[in-house]
């Protein structure tokens, strides 16, 4: 792909951009009730899921993520539209792209894709193929709608992550790709963050930018960050506003503005180029973390006690990276162990 | 190196190295050798609820420590489970035969919206190798579906899972209709999935909330000696 994207140009222009906050806990808020599927409303309430862009965007927010996080087809089959995924995905984008428009500044749509939910062969029954036609089907989606970037994220198996770049491909569209790492420092297929950087410098079409979104807590998700030092492209780094809490018949965070204010300055010095939140975060936080990284200076990479005074302790001792956490490697038949 | 190594004739292990073996067996996921080895104890005369809790339950208990200490993951456990499987079916008929004891009976199901069942099935699959019945209701299922399982198969555990933000508070629907109907109280509700943490479990009335699939065993045993040490005071 010769011509440079938008979010490259961006890229190319800024030392760090501001992403958005969260999709669903959000809708939440708007009267989305548990169980039903978010994408239907880009149909049903467009205004709606206007306003919750229009939101990130009033905020400061240099890219948005569509509301089609669970546009496919493996996702869509249990409300019984399975056969929506394009138009369901045009839609999200398309609002996106009205309102991106109207913005009177450059902002990009990135084009939200969750993963399947189902296990690829050989351990489940998704197959590369048909992946690779589940996320194709949704880019193009996307793409028709005006999208200026695909972004997959939530991912867990590197398997996945490698059928989406190869969907993006097919659909000729830029992708960015962030995958959840919240099993004891790892995603729950048990890649590692310097595991991602690897994966990625494999790829045939690479992303523009890469990194982590949702998990567990802020800290642990900077700590995965810094995991990605030795990367060659932007990080990204999408973080949810603290731990969700019950109160009075709906989720809350506890991440206060403030606090995410210092994750988004923690995470500028932990070297991510696109910084924005996940569930929890409003856009009461997202001003909140504009102002922070238009004010303060930027600092040294972060050791992981100034991570954890600022933001709270780490769910797990270890990023899953030292050789205590590291299987024996696994015997295909039987073998006495050496 | 490997290729160096003996190969191992299990039938010529004696009991206790072959369920030693049986361990790493199941720790690597090798199906055929689990399937071969339960046989291999069956011909030696082993109970089948012996050949259950010292080998395949031995064996899923170490995956269990290392799945909840972050040094296998989920593709790993599926391995392990997978094989355990395999000598499971070899065992059940046997099982229902010889009338062995059974731990404690669970619903388990993915919430409403919901069609994450990864962490669902490995918890459905570590219970039933810790010797628990275990009856699965699949993914998004509605609270009118929970309920009728309760009624038809009178569980000592109920447990729900949730992947998502967009799908957790559904599990206060199903909770606050059982204490509706009265119900709540008959039945151990467990909770788990990648959004929850232990405060929003109490905060929704489960009893409690599972971090991961071994947590989710050790928490149903924890509640089943509770049950019997009531039943054996009242």
């Amino acid at each position: 792909m010769a011509r440079t994207s938008k979010l490259e140009e961006l890229l190319q222009q800024r030392d760090w951009l501001l992403a958005d906050g969260a999709t669903g806990t959000e809708l939440f808020n708007m009267g989305l009730a548990s169980g039903d599927a978010p994408e239907l409303w880009n149909e049903d309430h467009p205004d709606r899921i206007h306003t919750l862009y229009k939101g990130a965007v009033d905020a400061g927010s240099d890219i948005f993520l569509t509301n089609s996080f669970g546009a496919n087809a493996a996702r869509l089959k249990l409300h019984d539209a399975q056969d929506r995924a394009f138009d369901l995905s045009r839609m999200a984008a398309e609002i996106g792209r009205d309102v991106a428009d109207a913005a009177g500044r450059p902002v990009v749509v990135a084009g939200s894709m969750g993963p399947t939910g189902e296990i690829m062969a050989p351990m489940g029954t998704l197959t590369h193929e048909n992946a690779v036609e589940i996320f194709h089907q949704q880019a193009e989606g996307l793409k028709a709608g005006g999208a200026d970037v695909l972004w997959v994220e939530t991912i867990s198996a590197a398997e996945e992550l490698k059928a989406a770049a190869e969907a993006a491909a097919l659909a000729d569209m830029p992708w960015c790709g962030t995958m959840s790492f919240d099993t004891a420092g790892r995603t729950m297929m048990g890649l590692t963050a310097p595991a991602l950087v690897a994966l990625v410098d494999r790829l045939k079409h690479k992303p523009v930018a890469f990194g982590a979104n949702c998990g567990v807590g802020a800290s642990d998700l900077l700590r995965t960050v810094l995991g990605f030092a030795d990367a060659s492209r932007p990080i990204i780094a999408k973080g949810n506003a603290g731990i969700p809490k019950y109160h009075d018949g709906h989720i809350h965070y506890d991440g206060t503005p403030d606090l995410m204010a210092d994750y988004a300055v923690l995470a500028r010095d932990a070297g991510a180029r696109i910084i924005g939140g996940c569930c929890g975060t409003t856009p009461v936080h997202l001003e909140s973390m504009r102002a922070a990284l238009e004010t303060r200076p930027k600092g040294g990479v972060p050791e992981l006690d100034a991570i954890s005074s600022a933001l709270g302790g780490f769910s797990s001792a270890s990023d899953g990276t030292d050789p205590s956490t590291t299987p024996a490697p696994r015997r295909t038949r039987r073998r006495a162990r050496a | 190196m490997s290729d160096e190594e003996e190969d191992i004739i299990l039938s010529e292990l004696n009991d206790e190295e072959l369920v030693q073996q049986m361990f790493d067996d199941l720790y690597d996921g090798l199906k055929e050798e689990i399937e071969e080895g339960v046989n291999i104890l069956l011909e030696r005369g082993w109970a089948p609820y012996r050949i259950l809790t010292e080998a395949l339950v031995g064996g899923m208990t170490i995956v269990g420590h290392d799945f909840r200490d972050g040094i296998l993951f989920v593709p790993e456990v599926l391995l392990a489970a997978n094989a355990m499987k395999g000598g499971m079916f070899i065992l059940k008929p046997l099982l229902a035969e010889t009338g062995a004891p059974r731990v404690g009976k669970m619903v388990i199901g993915t919430v409403k919206g919901d069609i994450h069942d990864i962490g669902k099935n490995l918890v459905s699959m570590m219970m039933e190798g810790a010797g628990f019945e275990v009856v699965d209701l699949g993914i998004n299922n509605a609270v009118e579906a929970y309920l009728e399982a309760l009624e038809t198969e009178q569980p000592d555990i109920l447990g729900m899972s949730a992947l998502l933000t967009t799908t957790m508070p559904y599990m206060k629907v199903v909770i606050d209709t059982m204490v509706e109907k009265g119900i709540r109280e008959d039945y151990t509700v467990l909770v788990g999935g990648a959004p929850l943490n232990e405060e929003f479990g109490k905060a929704i009335g489960a009893d409690a909330y599972c971090r991961d699939a071994a947590v989710a065993v050790e928490t149903a045993k924890d509640f089943m000696a509770r049950k019997h040490n009531q039943l054996a005071a009242g």
